[in-house]
């Protein structure tokens, strides 16, 4: 059932609520997971295998090990998130159990269930889920998702189509403040939502749950160009551990993140931070290798 | 409620639920200013350290130069930390102590996540005493710190399980929850009728 003034959901919203203007980084080891903290990482996002590493090595992407998760709790004290497989209902509970704050049902990893995703709101713990468009924001929501974030094109190091996602997710949800009834009835059907949550969105051209941005965010440019376009906090998957010189590039998409409308600052701290990571255009990308479709 | 209108007020706005506080502080008639850098503090008349990462902040305080002029407008400004801001107004914290430095404007000592990690994090029906009525408000804690020590300076005005959980001292007032995301602006109403100096504003 979809309430909004659920305790429980408002409990896991204001989790989310805590980490705006923050940024939330991938990584694989307790030692990343203290770099991303010195560096101001909001919170950490614990996983086995980096996007661009677990595209270029393919095979299955699954949960991470409950001991690399276990190492990294240990040594930070930001919330630490972790990814589960789409639909994988026994993943999200193993990591509830261990206490995790917050779970990505992520479609970085090779989905479990090819139809449906998880029912998140019976679990105590929050979920954050990628969309591409605001069909999918609301199914998400519907789902009991607590936070939404753009999917983009993961471990490519290319923001466009993270760019796309929050341009294509706020035009609509401009266009809804204006529609009429018999409009808002359409897009329910055609989105495969209720009503009530169309109008809850068409009234306040905002999701009911905060919007942050991830998928192929590389630079502090990067990071300054999703605030920009409205995301309410990023994450960073590969970008950070897949560049040279780590530290200094999280502590610069962090201070980018912050002052995002400071360029100057943005300048200073892109200097000398030495290459990127490579990347992969996402645009050149077969359609039947993207992550962002599953 | 007085008129605030040329009243402003600062929210540090390096990570955190700052958002929510500035629509707060508008809803109420004041103005509204995000502070990220030393110069965003100049002529404010009051400031709020919202929640977050306490961790985050304490780091981000220090890379925006804003320890030394964050202290200075404590010690001389009406302050308002809600959760992570508390633990920024607190005199120690317990647990992780290097992560995090104070301002110790409040004497109080505080454990971080005292209530444990995001699965205990609660909706609470409290009881807030503000000037001399008692009234009930929902407080949601997000893991929040715990209260573990009260200094003999310190106001108590609500409690939860024998733990203070709203408290003040001099020039600041303090909660471990969040009241602004409930929409409930009675807390910050009462920050700047009583905190706020009087002028002659009739």
């Amino acid at each position: 059932m979809i309430d909004f003034n659920d305790k429980q959901h408002k409990v896991k919203v204001g989790l989310a609520e805590m980490l705006k203007g923050g940024v939330i980084m991938d990584v694989t080891t307790p030692e990343q997971a203290k770099i991303a903290e010195e560096a101001g990482a909001a919170a950490v996002m614990a996983l086995e295998r980096v996007p661009s590493d677990i595209r270029a090595d393919g095979g299955v992407a699954r949960m991470a090990d409950p001991d690399i998760i276990d190492g990294i709790k240990q040594i930070v004290t930001i919330p630490v998130m972790a990814k589960c497989r789409i639909g994988h209902i026994s993943e999200a509970r193993v990591l509830e159990s261990m206490e995790v704050d917050f779970i990505d049902e992520s479609e970085v990893l090779t989905p479990a269930d090819e139809k449906y995703h998880v029912n998140k709101w019976p679990f105590k713990v929050p979920f954050v889920c990628g969309c591409r468009n605001l069909g999918e924001a609301l199914r998400r929501i519907s789902e009991g998702a607590a936070m939404i974030r753009t999917k983009g094109e993961a471990g490519t190091g290319d923001v466009s189509h993270a760019v796309k996602h929050l341009r294509e997710i706020n035009s609509i949800m401009k266009s809804l403040t204006v529609m009429s009834d018999e409009e808002l009835f359409g897009i329910a059907k055609d989105y495969r939502v209720s009503i009530d949550l169309v109008r809850m969105v068409a009234k306040t051209g905002k999701l009911p749950v905060p919007n942050f941005a991830a998928g192929g965010i590389a630079t502090p440019a990067d990071a300054a160009l999703c605030m920009e376009l409205g995301a309410e906090a990023v994450f960073v998957g590969s970008g950070i551990f897949k560049s040279n010189n780590e530290a200094e590039r999280a502590k610069a998409i962090v201070d980018a993140t912050t002052h995002w409308k400071d360029y100057t600052i943005i300048a200073n701290a892109s200097r000398g931070l030495g290459e990127a990571m490579k990347g992969i255009q996402a645009s050149a990308i077969p359609d039947e290798e993207l992550l962002q479709t599953r | 409620m007085r008129n605030l209108a040329d009243k402003t007020v600062g929210v540090l706005a390096v990570q955190g639920d700052f958002e929510q506080h500035i629509r707060q502080i508008k809803l109420v008639g004041a103005n509204a200013r995000e502070v990220k850098l030393p110069k965003d503090l100049a002529g404010l008349d009051a400031l709020i350290l919202p929640g977050g990462e306490s961790t985050t902040m304490t780091l981000l305080i220090d890379r925006f130069n804003l320890r030394e002029p964050l202290a200075n407008f404590i010690r001389s400004k009406p302050v308002y930390g809600t959760c992570a801001g508390m633990i920024l107004l607190s005199k120690r914290v317990l647990e992780n102590q290097a992560k995090v430095q104070t301002f110790g404007a409040i004497d109080i000592d505080v454990v971080r996540n005292g209530y444990g990690r995001q699965l205990f994090s609660s909706v609470e029906e409290i009881q807030i005493s503000l000037n001399g009525s008692l009234s009930s408000m929902a407080a949601l804690f997000i893991r929040a710190p715990k209260v573990v020590r009260t200094g003999k300076e310190v106001r108590i005005l609500a409690e939860l399980d024998k733990h203070a959980v709203l408290v003040s001292e001099g020039k600041c007032l303090a909660s471990n929850f969040h009241s602004e995301l409930e929409g409930d602006t009675r807390l910050l109403e009462f920050f700047l009728s009583n905190f706020l100096p009087q002028t002659d504003d009739n």
